[in-house]
């Protein structure tokens, strides 16, 4: 047994020595593996923070992951085609910059998840599961009939955005950036889940009448937290929008909704790193086991199974040893 | 826009309603008696679908390849309730989704594996096909119409079910108080086993039936399931009468709301811009309509808990 914070040192490390190992011996595929674990790594910290510290099951955090998407393809084929994103009322141009692509990316998809959570929080339970879930199929049916952008086929993007300082088309360099802010989110984790409002949100999801009784009102704490989760997964969804060059439909798709809660279950919920280590472990799985047979999926679902019905805590839990991650 | 139009259309959204409800009444079963939410319940909808393709191939005959879907569907979701399920009764509902996320990707992967990605195709038998004429002139296709038939045949057979049977009251007791009638010597998981093959083999009915309209491929289900949420939440979840009239208000949205909003755009604004987003608005009318429905009655309109 070791400690959990000797675990989470041990897989950030993994996850940073890989790709500069892969640079070393000059193996770019084995670093963009390594960088779509990252991205999909950072939208679970997101979904995380609502459902393990919230106790909010979203089934919808693809809507956050897309629009974060769409935001970067909307901004950059603008850019790309020489056209303004709008005239009137004031002109709007597109742009390759990541960090105005982020802001965009975060500021509508905290918008949207301010939107969705108000409404869907009005509910508890199966309801709520199921309102996120209807959600994100109206934005998927959205972007597949809306044909400005794309449609059903999506958008490309031909050349990956630029960070000042850095040449992005360089695969450490985007890892790099991705990696940093994983790092960031995981530090802004932890700070809020010692916070005053991590406290009152974990006491929120254990036992909402307490907290309503001491003065607090559980439903603004679980929204807020509901609205950095969708901040957090747009802002996965522009950097994977990126490292494909390519966005579409799918991203919105309920299938996306339900691997970023695969990435936390599979590495354990409420953990700091479970989602980490739940995406790292995804990403394997689909390179190895993929390469073995086109039907991986069958496996990747009994391995699943397996977590859910023995291995409560995930991945993490069954290595660190505590099944309680509440404590 | 002729009055034989709004006719044809309202019977195709009824259509797809009573489809809807076939789904729908299988998961608010589930979830009122057992407090399961069943994601794999869409596999349920594919497996029927698949085993009426095939019986249909190997018979020719369309009613064994009915049958087929639906013994097929209640075996396999029997197994599956003993196997797995039967595990996640005392679980919280993330597990629970999980768990059946689980199942929807061994299932759909395991059909891809066995039958391919290509699409099979089951062929409406001769004697239902062609359209029949309806009072006032109407030609509309027979096996529409007895999809219609059909749905509202089980609506009315679940309904006597439930209020006149015997296990129609243990399923009303199980949703009151599970402990209860276990004290009363009733065997709750064989009657757990019972209503979860019931709800497979209504899923694996629907599948098979809307299978000979569409095509059958691997992710048939899915797309339906998240629409029987839809219905399920607007309905209440647990009431059969809910997912009726839910099940109802959304197949006559989605089809009327594909038809007229474009065409009520068209007074505001030129024809194509009128298309484009009047289509776009119609693929999110369910949800809007999920939406104001919660807004105003945060369970549904006939639920009764959360």
């Amino acid at each position: 047994m070791i400690r959990e914070s000797y675990l989470n040192a041990l897989v950030l490390f993994l996850l940073l020595a890989v790709p500069v190992w892969a640079t070393i011996i000059d193996e770019p595929f084995t670093i963009t593996l390594a960088t779509r674990a990252v991205i999909f790594a950072l939208a679970a910290v997101g979904l995380n923070i609502a459902l393990g510290l919230g106790g909010l099951v979203s089934l919808g955090h693809a809507v956050f992951f897309g629009i974060g998407g769409y935001a970067m393809g909307i901004l950059a084929h603008h850019a790309q085609t020489y056209t303004p994103v709008m005239s009137l009322p004031f002109l709007i141009e597109g742009t390759k910059s990541m960090p105005v692509i982020w802001l965009v990316a975060m500021a509508s998809s905290g918008l949207a998840a301010f939107a969705i959570g108000t409404l869907s929080l009005r509910t508890t339970g199966v309801y709520f599961i199921m309102i996120t879930l209807a959600f994100g199929q109206m934005f998927y049916f959205f972007t597949i009939s809306w044909p400005t952008y794309g449609g059903e086929d999506g958008l490309s993007v031909y050349v990956r955005n630029e960070f000042p300082g850095l040449n992005t088309l360089v695969p450490i360099h985007f890892f790099a950036i991705c990696f940093i802010i994983l790092c960031l989110v995981l530090l802004l984790n932890a700070l809020i889940a010692k916070s005053p409002f991590g406290l009152a949100l974990n006491a929120a999801r254990q036992m909402p009448k307490r907290v309503q009784a001491v003065g607090l009102n559980p439903n603004r704490l679980k929204l807020l937290a509901f609205v950095i989760s969708g901040v957090i997964a747009g802002l996965a969804g522009a950097l994977f929008a990126d490292l494909n060059r390519f966005v579409s439909p799918t991203m919105f798709s309920w299938q996306m909704s339900g691997e970023i809660m695969v990435f936390v279950i599979l590495g354990g919920v409420g953990r700091l790193c479970g989602p980490v280590v739940g995406a790292v472990v995804f990403v394997m799985l689909e390179h190895f086991l993929g390469g073995l047979s086109e039907y991986w999926h069958v496996y990747l679902g009994a391995l699943l199974l397996i977590v859910v019905l023995f291995a409560r805590g995930g991945l993490v839990g069954l290595i660190v040893g505590r099944v309680d991650a509440h404590d | 826009m002729s009055i034989i139009l709004i006719i044809e259309q309202v019977l195709n959204g009824l259509q797809f309603g009573v489809m809807l409800f076939l789904m729908a009444a299988g998961l608010t079963l589930i979830f009122g008696v057992m407090g399961l939410i069943n994601l794999a319940h869409g596999s349920l909808y594919m497996i029927g679908a698949f085993a009426a393709a095939v019986i249909a191939g190997l018979t020719g005959s369309f009613i064994l390849a009915i049958i087929a879907a639906m013994a097929a569907a209640a075996i396999v979701g029997a197994l599956v309730e003993m196997v797995v399920i039967r595990k996640l009764y005392g679980s919280d509902h993330l597990d629970q989704v999980l768990a059946t996320f689980a199942l929807i990707l061994i299932f759909s992967e395991g059909t891809r594996w066995a039958f391919g990605s290509f699409p099979l195709f089951l062929d409406i038998p001769n004697y239902l096909s062609g359209p029949v004429t309806l009072p006032g002139g109407i030609k509309y296709p027979l096996y529409r119409l007895i999809l219609i038939g059909v749905g509202l045949f089980v609506a009315a057979g679940l309904g006597i079910l439930i209020s006149k049977t015997r296990i129609g009251i243990q399923i009303r007791a199980g949703e009151n108080d599970r402990e209860m009638i276990a004290a009363l010597g009733v065997d709750i998981s064989k009657l757990y086993t019972i209503i979860f093959a019931l709800g497979a083999a209504l899923a694996g009915l629907a599948g098979a039936l809307v299978g000979a309209i569409q095509s059958v491929q691997v992710g048939m289900g899915e797309p339906v399931l998240i629409l029987a949420f839809v219905v399920i939440v607007i309905g209440g979840i647990g009431s059969i009468k809910g997912a009726l009239i839910g099940a109802l208000l959304v197949g006559l949205t989605d089809t009327l709301g594909g038809i007229f909003l474009p065409e009520l755009l068209k007074l505001f604004m030129d024809t194509s811009t009128a298309q484009t987003s009047g289509s776009a608005l119609a693929s999110m009318a369910i949800y809007i309509l999920m939406g104001v429905v919660l807004i105003w009655r945060p369970t549904g309109l006939f639920g009764a808990r959360a």
